[in-house]
Formats: C-alpha cells, sequence, structure tokens
C-alpha cells in the first residue's frame, strides 16, 4: 500500500475524523469526557512490517497533549512497534518499514525526507532497561543537550541541575555528579534516563515498558515522576502492568494482534470497556 | 486431554530404586574418571609451561647484565675476558622502533575495519567477505606475510630495510586488533546503541562518543595482545628488516630486532653468543608477560 493509497482512505475508515491538521482525531468522540487536549502526535492508517510481516494494521491513534497514553496488550500485540515508529527507531534496521501517516506539527513523520536526529530531539525514549552511557552522570546529561545546543559551562550546570530536579534524582546524585553512573542503583539509573531526555527538552516522551526491571518502590517513583512530567510533556508509555495504565494514564489503548482494538479513557476502559477482547485481557482471561 | 495424560506413581518400585542407584554408581564413577583426565592433562600443560619457564631463567640469568642494555653485537670473545662483552642494545632499539611503527599503522586500521564489521556491515555479504579474509589472515603462517612483504617492498626499495619490517609486522597486527574490536563492540548491548540514537545523535557519534568509550579497555587489550604477538615474530623479519649487528635508525637500512639477534646467536656455535640469546629470549618473554598482565588487568577493569 502506498502512501497516497492511505491517505485517500483516510475519511472511510475514519467517518469520526475532523477535517486533517485540525488534530482531532477518531477517538475524540469515544473519550471526550477525560480527553479534552489537542492532540499532538496523530497516527493516520498506520500499517508496520518486519520484511513481509505486518505487524500492526491500520492503526489510527490520537497522543492528546499532555496527557499520558498508555498502551496496553498481549506480548507481540504490536504496541512497542508503534511506540517505535513514533521516535523512527525502527529506521536503524533495514527491512522495517512504515506506511501511512504519523503526524506531528502537520508534518508526516514517517516520510523519507524528515531529519531524524531533530525529530528524536522533540520525540524522547526511555527504554525498558536502564541504558546510563559509561560515562559521569554529569556527562550522561551534557551528553544528549550538546548534540543540539551550545551551551556555556554555567548555563549547561543549570541544565544538568534541572533536568535531575525534574527527574527527582537531584537530591540523590548532587554530591557525586561526576562519579560514574554506572555505580547507580537500577531505580535511580532509570530517573537518570528520564533525567537525560528531558534534558533535551523533548515535547512527547515515550516509555516503553520504563518499570519492568524495577523493585516496587523505583516503579512508584517513576509513576509519581510521569504524573509529575505530563504538565510539561505529553506522554505515551508501554506497559504490561495493568493497574500501571491505570494508575498513570489518562486515555488506554489496547492492541491486539497488531490491531488497535480499543481507545478509551482509563476510568472507562477498566470499569466499563466496549469491546470483548479488551474486557478479557484486562480481566485476566488471556495475554 | 487431561485423560490421555500419563499418569505416575509418586513413590518409587523395588526395581526401580535399583536403576537409580546403579545409574548413581556408575555416574560417580564417569565423574571421577573424566576429573582425573582433566587434572592430568592440566598438570602436562603447567609442566611444560613451568619447564619452558624455568630453563629460561636459569639460562637467561646468565648473561643478563648492565652491559646487554648498552652494549652493540660483538663477536664472540672465545673465553678471552680482555674482549668487550656484546650486547643487545641494539636488538632491542630495532624491536622497539619495529613493534612501534607496526602498531601505529596497525591499529588505526584494525579499528576502522572492526568498527565497520560491528556497526556498519551486519549480515551483509561484503562484511562477511572481509570478516572471513580477517580469519584467514589471523592464522596466516607469519613466513608468508613476511614473504608477501618482500615481494612488494624489500624488491622494489633494492634492499632489507627496517619499514618493510615493520610493515609485516603492521600486518600481523591488523587482523587481531579487527577480531577484537569487532567483538568488543559487539558485546555492548543493542539498548545502549538506541538509547543513545533516542538522543538524537547521528550514528557516528553514537560509535565514536559512547561505543568507544564503552569498549575502550576491550581495544586496548586487543591490542596489547597484539604487541605480543608481534614483539616474538621473526620469520617476517627474517625477509624484510634482516637484522643488523649495530644500533640503527635508520627505517631504509637493514634494521636489528630482539626475536632475530637470538636465532643468530643461538645459532652461532659458540657459547658466549648462546648465553647473549638465551637473555634475549628472557627479555623478550618477560616483555610479553608484562603486556599480557597488564592486558588481563585493564580486561577486569571493564567489568
Amino acid at each position: 500500500m502506498s502512501q497516497t493509497d492511505s491517505q485517500a482512505k483516510t475519511p472511510a475508515t475514519q467517518p469520526a475524523a475532523a477535517p486533517e491538521g485540525t488534530g482531532f482525531g477518531g477517538m475524540q468522540a469515544r473519550s471526550a469526557a477525560a480527553i479534552n487536549a489537542v492532540s499532538r502526535i496523530s497516527v493516520r492508517n498506520l500499517d508496520f512490517y518486519y520484511g513481509d510481516n505486518r505487524a500492526l494494521k491500520g492503526i489510527n491513534l490520537d497522543l492528546p497533549e499532555r496527557q499520558v497514553t498508555g498502551m496496553i496488550g498481549p506480548s507481540g500485540c504490536g504496541k512497542s512497534t508503534l511506540l517505535r515508529v513514533l521516535n523512527r527507531m525502527y529506521s536503524l534496521y533495514p527491512g522495517q518499514r512504515a506506511e501511512g501517516e504519523v503526524l506531528m506539527d502537520g508534518q508526516n513523520i514517517i516520510a523519507p525526507n524528515v531529519d531524524l536526529n531533530d525529530l528524536r530531539s522533540k520525540v524522547g525514549m526511555v527504554f525498558q532497561k536502564p541504558t546510563p552511557f559509561p560515562m559521569t552522570i554529569y556527562d550522561n546529561i551534557a551528553f544528549g543537550v550538546r548534540l543540539h545546543e551550545k551551551l556555556s559551562k554555567s548555563q549547561m550546570d543549570e541544565r544538568v541541575e534541572w533536568a535531575l530536579s525534574r527527574a527527582a534524582i537531584w537530591d540523590e546524585v548532587k554530591d557525586r555528579l561526576h562519579t560514574s553512573a554506572m555505580g547507580l542503583s537500577g531505580g535511580q539509573q532509570q530517573r537518570l534516563c528520564i533525567a537525560r531526555t528531558i534534558a533535551v527538552r523533548p515535547e512527547v516522551i515515550l516509555f516503553d515498558e520504563p518499570t519492568s526491571a524495577l523493585d516496587p518502590i523505583s516503579t512508584l517513583k517513576i509513576e509519581e515522576l510521569i504524573d509529575e512530567l505530563k504538565r510539561d510533556f505529553t506522554i505515551c508509555i508501554v506497559t504490561h502492568n495493568m493497574q500501571q495504565a491505570a494508575r498513570c494514564a489518562d486515555q488506554v489503548a489496547f492492541f491486539y494482534l497488531g490491531e488497535l482494538i480499543e481507545v478509551a479513557p482509563a476510568a472507562q476502559m477498566f470499569t466499563a470497556p466496549r469491546e470483548q477482547k479488551t474486557q478479557e485481557y484486562i480481566t485476566g482471561r488471556f495475554g | 486431554m487431561s485423560t490421555t495424560a500419563p499418569t505416575f506413581a509418586f513413590t518409587r518400585s523395588a526395581a526401580e530404586e535399583r536403576t537409580k542407584r546403579s545409574l548413581g554408581r556408575r555416574r560417580g564413577i564417569v565423574d571421577r574418571v573424566v576429573t582425573l583426565f582433566c587434572l592430568l592433562a592440566t598438570a602436562v600443560g603447567l609442566f611444560f609451561l613451568g619447564a619452558i619457564l624455568f630453563t629460561l631463567l636459569r639460562r637467561g640469568l646468565v648473561a643478563l647484565d648492565l652491559t646487554i642494555f648498552t652494549a652493540e653485537f660483538a663477536p664472540t670473545r672465545y673465553g678471552d675476558d680482555s674482549l668487550p662483552k656484546g650486547g643487545l642494545l641494539h636488538a632491542i632499539t630495532g624491536s622497539l622502533i619495529q613493534v612501534a611503527i607496526a602498531t601505529a599503522i596497525g591499529t588505526p586500521i584494525g579499528l576502522f575495519v572492526g568498527t565497520y564489521l560491528a556497526e556498519y556491515s551486519q549480515r551483509t555479504a561484503l562484511g562477511n567477505a572481509v570478516r572471513f579474509v580477517s580469519d584467514i589472515l589471523l592464522s596466516a603462517p607469519s613466513i608468508l606475510i613476511g614473504l608477501f612483504i618482500y615481494q612488494i617492498v624489500v624488491l622494489p626499495m633494492g634492499g632489507f630495510s627496517g619499514i618493510a619490517g615493520a610493515l609485516a609486522l603492521a600486518v600481523i597486527v591488523v587482523p587481531v586488533v579487527v577480531r577484537t574490536t569487532e567483538d568488543m563492540l559487539q558485546l555492548i548491548p543493542n539498548t545502549l546503541r538506541e538509547a543513545v540514537i533516542a538522543l538524537g545523535a547521528p550514528k557516528w557519534k553514537m560509535i565514536v562518543l559512547v561505543c568507544y568509550k564503552a569498549a575502550l579497555s576491550g581495544i586496548v587489550t586487543g591490542v596489547l595482545l597484539a604487541i605480543a604477538r608481534i614483539a616474538g615474530e621473526t620469520a617476517p623479519l627474517l625477509l624484510t628488516s634482516f637484522g643488523n649487528n649495530v644500533v640503527s635508525t635508520d627505517l631504509s637500512r637493514p634494521m636489528a630486532s630482539l626475536p632475530i639477534s637470538i636465532y643468530q646467536q643461538a645459532n652461532s656455535g659458540f657459547p658466549d653468543l648462546i648465553e647473549i640469546a638465551w637473555t634475549g629470549a628472557l627479555l623478550v618473554t618477560a616483555g610479553v608477560l608484562v603486556i599480557n598482565i597488564l592486558a588481563r588487568v585493564l580486561l577486569r577493569k571493564r567489568i
């Protein structure tokens, strides 16, 4: 399917969709109660392929600005795949390709001519396993900033302190900024990675199962942090933990076998899902 | 489903108990025999290593004194102690110069090829071909490398030279560094690479600023192992730098080296020269040992 084809099909498969570019997508009507923000990223008729294997099928989804979108579903359902489309991480791997539209600021970010480094400075990502770089805590934060900005020493100091404070780890590391980041605990490393992402001042932050490698207390801290961060950032979080989705997300999307089954405000999703499959999954019948 | 599943008794019958005990006995015997073989093999290996080191120390320490480091080659004294005693200064300088140049040439080439293999050529035909050729080079007889340099450098230049020796050694360095660089870069988890890319870093910055840093001690270890390997190479130098009896730093002229000096003096048939050859062998071994220990310390630090 070529891109022009999928564009042409948009109105047909998306009856509730507002005109292109206004940012109000198909689920606006469904989620009107809780989700009343402007869409920051709009996914339209997105197909994704690993070689010949179609992993995402005609996805339509809006990420409301300064809200948390939780993505749930059994392993292999495509939720992480969608996340990796949003910052074009898949472009690292030949053989992986996306078709359709992912609109951000009116631009289709999966188009071939997109400046990937610029896109990734706007759409940051935090991974499942903490990935501190083999350098000092300070340099871990400054690394990303240096890629995109030229700051003086004092400006950089401020930025590092700001990012570490926003990630709720400043008090724990302020006396050892110039020691290796590898010496931090797992939970601290993950908050360091969040700080590193924030430091670049992205607009959207993607979290790919950010707490699945962490203990309950570190998990709680990260969840509180996500709640804090949504004041300034649009957030998308993939999680296997239904309680986490219920706690963190404003809007929840349920994926199954590469399809988006249902999108709804979190409260509605976990109390009165519309789809049978959603109900079965969230009550633990499968997955 | 559950109706067709076989059922097992939870208590063993007397026959099952017997089988279990005899199995246990047999396994115990096999375990002891295998352990014995392992210990024997280790003992044989250690014995030869110990014997070599012991002989080397016993024979090498005889002629080890300051003149070894201050004097050039001198002819045999026929037991006449009034004649000047020879040393290995010419060989030590020659070895240091050639090994240094070979490392300086071979390391960057090996580093870049290793980086290409690990970061740029995943599953491409060219990458596989390069890896294959590099592995062949790694195990190629070093005399072949000497012949190769003899053909393309020594003959056109019209004679043996230090630079030809250094080039031959550089050819040996390259595949060693390629192998370790690729291995060390592949040890870096892909999630770390993705984390760098996710910040909006171009690929080359990811490699230079993060991957090299993460793999640094491993890569340095590889370079040190390559140095240890070429420090003892004799065959390729015979056909390239040839050897020299005086201290020479002229790269366009024949140059001495420790392995060649050992070879020549050990073959001289004069007891006093043979003693000096043993000392040279001790020096090479000690140098390689120091480099290996250094490599191990570095490798331990990365974990």
